[in-house]
């Protein structure tokens, strides 16, 4: 059944106070998630006063100042730090999207940094994603077709059919869409969750794809498709602005179109 | 086993677990059923509602003459059968949303045969009214 209550070994506690350095006038608090798999502990919540005149105005320029000047000790991933890596991916301010491109300003109150929902922790901000990134081998995002390519170069595509993989191939899979999904929170490991599923519909929607059928038979299933229950919070999320629920909802009506 | 040592349960890979059993192949119809039968009830739910109000004061002679009418047990019945298969169909995603496990086979059944039998009782409900009008009584 649902589970209704964390269970006792994830209850939150209360962690460490890093106070603001003196003289600080611009101080903001974040509170952080941490945990970690070697002392046998459960997560706490760390606060880090800190002086905003001090570094960049994105939310991962603050964590990046904890790591260097406060707490090395702190875990999080990072890369490009201009949203194209989809490496910092966490739960800011209680909405999945990339530090780097949350401003710190956009934020009343607390900064509260926790790590991508409902995902087993490596450590602190750092969640596991190798289920996700299985699932999204598992849907074959790679070109497939039978036809020889033309000797001479490319697979030809109109304007117009290369129009309509706007608005996916920008995906970064950041997984800021599935880990904001209640249907994948419920049913992860058998739902694919947005992310995937956009990625799934990239290729159905490629000209140059010859699978199409195929691709639309392995998603036929009450759960790999169809559990999506248009809730949404996917597009809501998205920090790169996609829509993955209207590229789900493309699935249902293209599989609705071959049947009936 | 040694007890020091952590047993690992499951060592099969991720994508083994991620294609799982493959595609069931019924997620289509599934989901085409429940949008066609919610369709149907706003028409057939609307007709009921508005026969409900013309028969408001009627006494229970005049309630069985009215459902003994051809039309008016079709309509009757198509509403009753619409109602429960669109909860049969809606009740399962419920199902599959929070009852994991061992669980879920015997809910699955418990939630088809259940809105099975209570169709099946006001469709003869419905028999019994025309039955009845029919004759005479």
């Amino acid at each position: 059944m649902v589970e209704l209550r964390l269970p006792r070994n994830s209850t939150v506690g209360k962690g460490k106070t890093f106070p603001a350095p003196a003289g600080a006038k611009n101080v903001k608090t974040f509170k952080v998630y941490r945990w970690s798999p070697d002392d046998g502990k459960n997560p706490v919540i760390d606060s880090y006063e800190l002086d905003l005149d001090t570094f960049g105005p994105m939310v991962l320029d603050a964590i990046i100042h904890i790591k260097n000047e406060v707490d090395p000790t702190l875990t999080f991933r990072r890369s490009c730090r201009e949203g194209i890596c989809g490496s910092c991916a966490m739960n800011i301010d209680g909405e999945n999207t990339l530090a780097c491109l949350k401003p710190i300003k956009s934020i009343e109150g607390d900064v509260r940094i926790y790590p991508l929902p409902h995902m087993p922790i490596v450590k602190d901000l750092v969640s596991n994603l190798d289920g996700a990134y299985a699932q999204l081998r598992s849907i074959q995002p790679w070109m497939q077709a039978d036809s020889a390519p033309p000797p001479d170069g490319e697979r030809r595509q109109s304007i117009e059919e290369r129009a309509k993989l706007d608005g996916m191939w920008e995906c970064i899979l950041c997984f800021c869409c599935t880990t904001s999904c209640p249907s994948y929170w419920w049913n992860g490991d058998k739902y694919l969750g947005p992310a995937v599923l956009l990625a799934a519909y990239r290729w159905i929607a490629d000209s140059r794809d010859e699978h199409t059928g195929e691709r639309l038979d392995s998603l036929d299933d009450t759960f790999k498709l169809y559990a999506c229950r248009t809730i949404m919070n996917c597009t809501q999320t998205c920090p790169k602005g996609l829509n993955p629920a209207k590229a789900i909802g493309r699935i249902k009506e293209l599989q609705i179109e071959r049947k009936i | 086993m040694n007890a020091s040592v952590p047993h690992i349960e499951v060592m099969r890979s991720q994508l083994g677990r991620a294609r799982g059993l493959g595609a069931g192949h019924s997620g289509t119809s599934h989901w085409w059923a429940e949008r066609v039968s919610a369709a149907s009830l706003l028409p057939l739910s609307t007709w009921f509602v508005v026969q409900m109000f013309r028969l408001g004061g009627a006494d229970h002679a005049e309630v069985v003459k009215w459902g003994g009418k051809p039309v008016n047990a079709t309509m009757l019945a198509a509403l009753i059968i619409t109602t429960f298969y669109h909860a049969q169909v809606g009740l399962q995603v419920i199902v599959d949303d929070y009852v994991h496990g061992k669980a879920h086979l015997p809910t699955r059944l418990l939630v088809k045969i259940g809105t099975s039998l209570m169709g099946l009782l006001g469709v003869f409900a419905v028999i019994k009214l025309v039955v009845r009008s029919g004759s005479g009584k």
